[in-house]
């Protein structure tokens, strides 16, 4: 297999760079810049160390017993990225890229924010690096992610809810381009998911790869072997990629990214790029889109901000076409019920993003055979969402 | 490729005058009213009309396009009916007329079946703002097969001198200059940068430079006028439109406003 993207950015006809021409010239540098460091042993040494001593890496991939007793099939193993310093995968590349921030010598990051933890993961590097800090989040996940909100702000960070379209995390990633297209000479936009104009898919798949490298060292070492299966959550698709990719030459790995179904595909309120959507262009790559026949971007719906998003990573795109990479999609409802099911059975309250994923376990562990293999990435976990599902169910607290 | 564009840039030119390029979001209120509006526009002096197509998630536009374009969307307004606009107006005017689209309303539609449907509507032109000229072959292609629109291509305060060369290059018809880094309808605060921009361009190209970007006045579009070949006044227009269409001498008073900035290029 080849490697990707090539260098115009390009996963297959996915990717590429499609931004204003104020924006291009930030872009190249960015590109320069992380291709230089990409192949420095100091950054390399440097990113390595925060990773094991701020965020608390590696975490452990964890052999959930009881979860594989219940299901009776496949033995399923956990990558616990909900352990990690903030409680969410985010932060693997927010480190990342606040290194990069301070090689580029700025000194203001922004980002986006869906569910709150990349905006966490963004405040708390932004603390620990001493950067100013400006997180966009979409007023409707401000409601839902109260709690993250507030986070962010103990954090030192600038909030500013956007209220624009469907006020969720596509309305976020567009004032945040808005923002970098006006300040772009002294700010970096640290991007959180593997969207966007090149170099952002690629750079983000490789500061988050971390995630699949632990994972292949770690089954070798506990099961002697490789996983048959590899199941995680697909919003933007930042902790699939992260765990699929170091797989994606093991051509006997299954892969399958789980999106967000919400009320169900037929109902059209959903997060399903690769169930409706089409190729587009939005957010500077080209890539599944949920849109109209016209091209005007769908709202999307998922009961999980963190997946609520209508575009899909442009590599996604690549292994979808290509067959590599499965995709199927969990409605709301399923996920509510993995989210009780994993937090009773095995003493983890997931995030409800990642909780889409166990909803597939949940499917797929019972046609696999008692000695097979299925890793899925528990991305983050879900003292974010209790506040939120205690509300949907009428508890007040 | 020779087009009503270049040529009038070339009429202008030859009469010593600046282009006034105005800007408004077709189908906000509706299209009828685009449709006036356009006529207006031509009728108080507009060289050249740029009208935007509405997109869901304008990312190089500040509120007040913003929320033009929302408008739009509400009433209905699709690349379709836009072009079913244009041409209608055809029969009643031969002002250039410039598509400001973002790139996926084309693709959606189908480049092919777009450029075609453009040439025959008699769209002149076309600025996609998220499309810089890396991206932009599979466009460029099709429009020469079709025999049009032309493509006009954005520089910013941020290109350096080699995207210079490839944006004049790549161009045709003129180089839209953006004169401020940011979005559309923000303050334009230093016009000497602007002239050493503008003629730092017009240094590596012979094709006209028109700015637009953080133009609101009269008084604006004078000093511009003076190095610029061109000047592109949107937000301005579009807020005036936006809080009068319901006022039955709007076209009028957007009539009055446009012979003003177009004597004031002078």
């Amino acid at each position: 297999m080849t490697t990707h993207p090539d260098k115009h950015g390009r996963f297959g006809k996915f990717g590429g760079m499609y931004v204003p021409e104020t924006l291009m010239p930030a872009m190249h540098e960015l590109d320069h810049v992380y291709q230089k460091v990409k192949r420095d042993k100091q950054f390399q040494q440097e990113f390595q160390s925060c990773l094991k001593n701020f965020v608390g890496r590696p975490t452990p991939l964890y052999f959930a017993e009881r979860l594989t007793k219940t299901l009776g099939g496949a033995k399923i193993y956990l990558k616990r990225e909900d352990l990690c310093h903030t409680g969410a995968h985010k932060i693997n590349n927010a480190v990342g890229q606040a290194l990069l921030t301070r090689r580029m010598k700025k000194k203001r990051v922004i980002a986006e924010t869906g569910a709150g933890q990349h905006g966490v993961a963004v405040a708390t590097v932004a603390a620990m690096f001493g950067l100013e800090a400006e997180i966009y989040m979409g007023t409707e996940d401000m409601e839902r992610q109260a709690l993250n909100v507030f986070r962010m702000r103990l954090l030192g960070s600038k909030v500013t809810g956007v209220n624009a379209g469907s006020r969720t995390l596509k309305d976020a990633i567009s004032e945040a381009m808005r923002d970098w297209t006006t300040n772009v000479g002294t700010t970096h936009y640290l991007l959180g998911s593997v969207l966007g104009a090149h170099p952002y898919p690629m750079m983000i798949r490789d500061f988050q790869s971390v995630i699949g490298k632990e994972a292949r060292k770690q089954i070798v070492a506990q099961a002697g072997r490789l996983p048959h299966c590899l199941v995680a959550c697909v919003g933007g698709g930042s902790n699939s990629m992260g765990l699929f990719y170091p797989f994606v030459n093991d051509k006997k790995v299954k892969m399958v990214g789980v999106e967000a179904g919400g009320h169900g595909i037929k109902s059209g309120k959903h997060a399903a790029r690769f169930s409706g959507g089409k190729p587009g262009v939005l957010h500077g790559t080209m890539t599944y889109l949920l849109q109209d026949q016209d091209g005007q971007v769908n709202l999307t719906h998922s009961v999980s901000a963190g997946l609520d998003y209508p575009a899909v990573g442009p590599e996604h795109s690549f292994y979808h076409d290509t067959g590599r990479i499965q995709y199927t999609s969990i409605t709301d409802k399923e996920a509510l019920a993995a989210f009780d099911l994993l937090s009773q059975v095995e003493g983890i309250i997931p995030a409800l993003e990642s909780a889409h994923a166990v909803a597939e376990v949940v499917k797929i562990a019972p046609t696999m055979k008692k000695n097979e293999i299925l890793l899925m990435n528990l991305s983050g976990r879900g003292d974010k969402d209790v506040q939120q599902i205690a509300n949907m169910r009428g508890i007040p607290l | 490729m020779n087009n009503r564009i270049q040529q009038t840039f070339d009429n202008l030119q030859s009469k010593g005058e600046k282009a006034l390029i105005p800007y408004i979001m077709a189908g906000d209120p509706s299209l009828a009213v685009t449709e006036s509006l356009v006529l207006t526009l031509a009728e108080g002096g507009a060289d050249l009309i740029e009208l935007g197509v509405p997109f869901s998630d304008p990312i190089a536009d500040g509120p007040v396009i913003q929320q033009a374009a929302e408008r739009a969307l509400q009433s209905g307004t699709t690349l379709k009916k836009i072009l079913s606009t244009v041409r209608s107006l055809r029969t009643k005017t031969s002002v250039p007329i410039i598509f400001m689209t973002y790139y996926n309303s084309m693709l959606a539609m189908g480049l092919e079946k777009f450029c075609a449907e453009a040439v025959a509507a008699g769209v002149d032109g076309l600025i996609v703002p998220d499309l810089p000229p890396e991206e932009s072959d599979e466009l460029y292609d099709t429009t020469m097969a079709a025999g049009g629109p032309i493509v006009i291509f954005l520089l910013a305060p941020t290109s350096t001198p080699e995207r210079r060369k490839t944006v004049s290059r790549r161009t045709h018809g003129f180089i839209y200059y953006v004169s401020i880094t940011g979005i559309t309808g923000a303050q334009l605060t230093d016009l000497t940068l602007v002239k050493k921009n503008v003629q730092a361009i017009q240094k590596q190209s012979k094709k006209p430079v028109a700015v637009g970007f953080g133009i609101s006045t009269p008084k604006q579009a004078h000093n511009v006028a003076q190095f610029a070949d061109g000047v592109i006044v949107g937000s301005a227009l579009v807020r005036t439109i936006a809080e009068q269409h319901q006022d039955p001498t709007m076209l009028a008073k957007i009539k009055t406003l446009t012979k003003k900035l177009k004597t004031a290029l002078k």
